[in-house]
């Protein structure tokens, strides 16, 4: 967020909804900001999407309040939101041409006709569809009528433009280039979309702040890079990205530094201010480690603050990456290590014996 | 021994075929053979060919008064139960309600129920009601009959179409009554169509029903059964039973094509929607 003070668009407090006995989500409570890009993330049957419907006027809470733009919306149906979908399966209608697509919610505000064709080319041009205003909706392919979708929301001007899964139904080629022109929209409107998925490396390259639900509650909301570097429990950390779990036990802490004895790794201290707040030290029991925070020392290789020693049981080779999986002393599995395959670096074989580098400060703690 | 069964099967399957296209189409082609032979008595050889049959229905006045009961029974019925129709097909595929699937086969049940037995309950009920037999009457008992049919048609129709559609129409800012007109009439337009045609081809057709319930003004079908007992006014017969053929054929194409037509533009294969005719 470039913003200094970041005003808050939408309150979520305490949104709860029950289905039958069945409680699709428990008491959600977030703030999301204008102007951001806001992912709801988590596997399906999670709830991201109940609550992107309960933001849209579909859903009605069974408790709690829903604030937009300051306004209670309890009480306010869906078409006197000051928000725009784009569906899941773009909800593109079959029977209207793509200009009248995208001129369908003008033509309710009841816009005089000249000024509806301009807004409505404008949105096209906006989304690289310009002049197609008048093909069917059924000659258009997967990512045009995506497209479509989203002029036909922006086109709106609404506060907040929520996207339902938009790219799920695109093959990976496409849907990595939607997700840059997407997000590249947003920072140009400068309008807060709020995108449910259930794909994070989608929510990771996407958002500024990202909540990870999981049973109907928030697990987590953080941007990005600190729910990679700091999960907050084992779920999320093995949810987001790989991670290499280890058993630990905390020693104590002392000046500043935190004692922790990891079988696999040996004993090391790392910074206290590393230690999340509220985390009970007699309760870790194991931490974690990304693949890229492991690093096997080739001859060359720069030094790194910790060393062990690991044997290489296989790898697997993608390019411009190599994962190895290395058996450490003292840990029953093997642990996944990420090399980046830079120029006259060999790939070390199976069997080989390897030193393992890595950081204190690379560890997240776990109970 | 396989490809001797296979080559029967197949030789056999041929005969069949043709057999039964024979015994079900050759009675339909001996009617405008007949309408258009120019003798009195139905038999072969033909002796000729006449139009007169069609000029003698043309002036035949008791006929144009059943022409235009059928024309109003027709109607009235295709109307009717192609809004109930609508209604029941429409809960059907959106709302979930106890006893759901009950309830629709006992809608459909009158598909399958003889008509005789329908129509004397239904002479029945009218006469406990002490209302009077009238073209009302018929318009009532075919409404009954013509119903299932445009629930078979209409649900295809309201069952394909997608809910986030409507969604999507009411998040653009729509109310419910304009997305009623604006997405979802258009799109169940071609059942609604196809609905009609053919609900309006059964109640013209239909004889059992009409003949029970109908008063002193009789249908089509009434009318040409009552002429039947004279031998004389049979080639007439012929040739309106020639008509009445022409018509529900072309009303059944009509239908059809309308309906495909519609998928096609949506961009579904139509066999997918589920045809009827």
């Amino acid at each position: 967020m470039a913003s200094p003070s970041p005003q808050p668009i939408i309150d979520l407090a305490g949104v709860t909804k029950n289905f039958g006995t069945f409680q699709a989500l428990k008491g959600i409570d977030a703030t999301i900001n204008e102007g951001e890009f806001f992912s709801l993330l988590g596997p399906s049957g999670c709830g991201k999407t109940t609550l992107l419907r309960m933001i849209a006027g579909f859903e009605t809470p069974t408790d709690g309040t829903i604030m937009i733009g300051g306004q209670d919306m309890a009480g306010v149906p869906a078409n006197r939101r000051p928000t725009n979908m784009v569906f899941q399966s773009y909800a593109i209608f079959p029977h209207l041409s793509v200009a009248e697509n995208v001129g369908y919610g003008l033509k309710t505000r009841k816009l005089p006709k000249a000024e509806i064709a301009r807004e409505v080319e404008q949105a096209l041009q906006m989304v690289d569809l310009g002049g197609l205003g008048s093909r069917a909706a059924h000659e258009l392919s997967g990512g045009q009528r995506q497209r479509v979708a989203l002029a036909r929301a922006l086109v709106m001007k609404p506060k907040v433009v929520l996207l339902d899964e938009p790219l799920s139904a695109l093959d990976k080629k496409l849907r990595d280039q939607m997700q840059v022109e997407l997000r590249q929209l947003q920072q140009k409107l400068g309008i807060t979309f709020i995108l449910v998925t259930h794909d994070q490396e989608e929510a990771l390259t996407m958002s500024d702040r990202i909540a990870v639900m999981f049973d109907g509650r928030i697990a987590q909301l953080a941007t990005p890079e600190e729910l990679y570097r700091r999960p907050a429990d084992k779920r999320i950390a093995s949810f987001i990205g790989v991670m290499n779990f280890l058993d630990a036990k905390a020693m104590g802490g002392m000046n500043g530094h935190l004692a922790l004895d990891i079988p696999a790794l040996g004993n090391i201290e790392m910074p206290s201010s590393l230690v999340p707040e509220g985390l009970d030290l007699q309760n870790i029991d194991t931490v974690g480690i990304r693949p890229e925070m492991l690093t096997i020392l080739f001859e060359g290789s720069e030094q790194t603050e910790q060393v062990t020693t690991g044997t290489v049981t296989s790898t697997a080779y993608y390019g411009d990456m190599t994962y190895y999986s290395v058996r450490l002393p003292g840990h029953g599995e093997d642990v996944t290590i990420s090399m980046r395959n830079t120029a006259g670096r060999s790939i070390a074989p199976a069997g080989s014996k390897v030193p393992v580098g890595w950081g204190a400060d690379s560890i997240v703690l776990f109970q | 021994m396989k490809s001797w069964l296979q080559l029967f099967s197949a030789k056999w399957l041929a005969v069949y075929a043709v057999a039964y296209m024979v015994f079900l189409y050759a009675p339909v082609i001996l009617l405008p053979m007949f309408a258009f032979n120019d003798a009195t008595v139905i038999s072969f050889p033909l002796s000729g060919f006449t139009s007169k049959w069609f000029g003698v229905l043309w002036e035949t006045e008791a006929l144009h008064g059943a022409v235009r009961n059928s024309l109003i029974v027709g109607l009235s019925s295709a109307v009717l139960s192609t809004m109930l129709g609508a209604c029941a097909a429409r809960a059907a595929a959106r709302y979930r309600f106890p006893l759901k699937r009950s309830m629709m086969s006992f809608i459909m049940l009158p598909l399958v129920l003889p008509e005789i037995i329908v129509a004397v309950a239904l002479l029945v009920l009218l006469m406990q009601l002490g209302m009077p037999l009238s073209l009302v009457t018929v318009v009532l008992g075919h409404v009954l009959i013509c119903t299932p049919f445009a629930i078979a048609i209409l649900n295809s129709a309201f069952q394909g179409l997608d809910l986030s559609l409507e969604e999507a129409s009411y998040d653009l800012g729509e109310s419910r009554w304009g997305t009623f007109r604006r997405i979802v009439l258009p799109l169940v337009m071609p059942g609604v169509v196809s609905s009609l045609l053919i609900t309006f081809t059964i109640s013209l057709d239909e004889f059992i029903i009409a003949f029970f319930l109908t008063g002193t003004e009789v249908t089509l079908p009434v009318y040409i059964w009552s002429q039947l007992r004279f031998p004389t006014k049979l080639p007439s017969v012929m040739a309106l039973g020639t008509i009445l053929l022409a018509l529900s054929v072309l009303l059944l194409i009509l239908a059809e094509w309308f309906r495909r037509r519609a998928a096609r533009k949506q961009g579904i294969e139509a066999s997918a929607t589920g045809g009827f005719a």
